[in-house]
């Protein structure tokens, strides 16, 4: 009798002195498996707001005022004398701000047709796992962008087709586009995130200058509606290291409805991030960088040696009020 | 009399597991915050929902700190903080096990503020070291509340910074712990 409970005495002691060491371990990990798992939201898909020219699926945060300045050079086959393209440059210059932090807005001037472009991009999806599993983040763009160059005054004196050229009358409205983007987006891993692009634009604006389309004088014809162009966007980004990736970016146009003359945009490019900076380098095709000049305006082709060296730099301010 | 020794010996078996689950207090929603201060920039940062668990008897204190739930004033750095520095994806816990040393100076039945000595491992970035730390733990109305200030360098935990904005982060980073262990087990 004394023996056994002696045993269990002991028995009891060693299965305290066992839990109390034990049980603290698994305590926190009993805790957090009972606790609520919460929503686990992916974040930074890509590095910046841009992919390279075109959107991201990115947005900047709530109060975040970005200022960007985008530079395109002329193209690399103009040769030594033009210093490979480096000798004329193309620029936009922009401010974006994030009013939330799925809704931002923006706006921007460029040299090439002094366009003057506007726009909100607004996160519909963001890509999740746990609670709410969502397998990809949907941003939704809509973009208007107003040319205001002037046609110049020796292209009145060419004539083709003979036609006298003469500038027609255009108000606000026939000088403006509208492009409407979805980007579907998916970060597939820690380095590697691709998106693709379903874009609509519609081409409010008449052609009222052969300055503005010099590579199309045949199929050019004063005061008409350009078509609507409806393009479909790939691209990517593999992160080499930490704060360095590679980026790419396509725009396929449907040949229907591919402007005359015009190519499709290829792009490709690398981010260097540091600090509040994001500095994109890359080669492209495009001179255009609103996102219709971008999309539907590319005049060259990368097979014929049109590539241009362009760059970004983002530099971010907090100017929202702190909480 | 076999009967008797059976019935016997059950208050053995089950009082270990009465006594000591009645010793165990816990959160859910711990702050742990951070400060770095530097020359060129003040970095600081929140997290309110640490887990953490302190066994009265043992001394046993540990904690779980999910490092995407530190949220700082500019959402830029949030966003750096967790792809570039603390790789959140990769290491998504910072997680320290440790021990009161002194636990006899604490008196948990009597009202009242008691410093003690923590030491354990805190592994943060995947990085396991060892930290000793004063805090204190308060006793109030039968509730348990612990705190403690101390500092951890980054290299310690293979943090690195990149050249361009090395002065702009400390080397080494002042952490705050707060926790109201109001709930038991």
């Amino acid at each position: 009798m004394k023996k056994i409970i002696f045993i269990s005495l002991v028995f009891g002691c060693t299965a305290m002195k066992s839990l109390a060491q034990q049980d603290s371990t698994d305590l926190l990990s009993q805790l957090e498996r009972t606790s609520k798992k919460g929503t686990d939201y992916t974040i930074a898909t890509f590095k910046s707001t841009r992919l390279i020219t075109g959107h991201s699926v990115e947005n900047i945060g709530k109060g975040v005022l970005d200022v960007r300045i985008l530079h395109r050079f002329a193209p690399f086959n103009t040769g030594i004398y033009n210093f490979f393209g480096l000798d004329q440059a193309s620029m936009r210059m922009g401010f974006d701000y994030g009013i939330t932090n799925n809704l931002m807005i923006g706006i921007g001037h460029s040299t090439w047709q002094k366009t003057y472009d506007a726009y909100f991009k607004i996160k519909i999806l963001r890509q999740s796992t746990g609670e709410v599993n969502m397998p990809v983040t949907l941003s939704f763009v809509s973009a208007m962008a107003t040319r205001t160059e002037l046609a110049r005054k020796d292209t009145f004196n060419i004539t083709w087709n003979n036609e006298l050229p003469r500038r027609i009358h255009t108000s606000f409205a026939d000088k403006t586009s509208f492009t409407e983007q979805l980007i579907i987006g998916r970060k597939f891993s820690e380095r590697f995130s691709m998106q693709i692009m379903p874009t609509f634009i519609f081409h409010h604006d008449r052609i009222d200058s052969i300055n503005f389309y010099t590579k199309n004088r045949d199929n050019l014809i004063y005061g008409q509606k350009r078509k609507n162009t409806f393009a479909i966007g790939v691209g990517g980004r593999f992160k080499v290291s930490r704060r360095v990736s590679v980026n790419a970016e396509y725009y396929y146009q449907l040949p229907d409805t591919k402007p005359n003359r015009k190519f499709n945009s290829v792009s490709l490019g690398v981010d260097i991030e540091t600090g509040g900076h994001v500095f994109q380098i890359h080669l492209t095709n495009s001179n255009g960088m609103s996102e219709k000049s971008l999309i539907s305006d590319t005049d060259d082709k990368w097979k014929d040696g049109y590539i241009r060296i362009g760059f970004n730099i983002s530099r971010v301010f907090n100017v929202g009020k702190h909480k | 009399m076999k009967k008797r020794s059976l019935l016997l010996i059950i208050p053995f078996l089950i009082l270990p597991f009465i006594f000591i689950s009645a010793q165990k207090v816990y959160t859910k929603n711990g702050a742990v915050s951070f400060f770095s201060t530097s020359t060129l920039e003040n970095i600081a940062a929140s997290n309110n929902q640490v887990m953490s668990v302190l066994n009265i008897t043992t001394g046993d204190l540990q904690f779980s700190v999910l490092i995407k739930s530190f949220h700082f004033k500019k959402s830029l750095m949030e966003t750096h903080f967790n792809e570039n520095y603390l790789e959140s994806d990769k290491y998504p816990k910072a997680i320290f096990k440790g021990k009161i040393s002194n636990l006899p100076a604490v008196n948990f039945t009597a009202d009242g503020n008691y410093s003690v000595e923590v030491s354990g491992d805190l592994t943060i970035h995947g990085v396991t070291n060892k930290v000793t730390t004063p805090g204190t733990i308060t006793v109030k109305a039968g509730i348990v509340s612990a705190k403690a200030d101390f500092k951890i360098t980054l290299a310690d935990y293979k943090i690195s910074i990149p050249g361009i904005v090395k002065d702009n982060i400390a080397k080494v980073i002042d952490i705050k712990v707060s926790c109201v262990y109001d709930q038991k087990l």
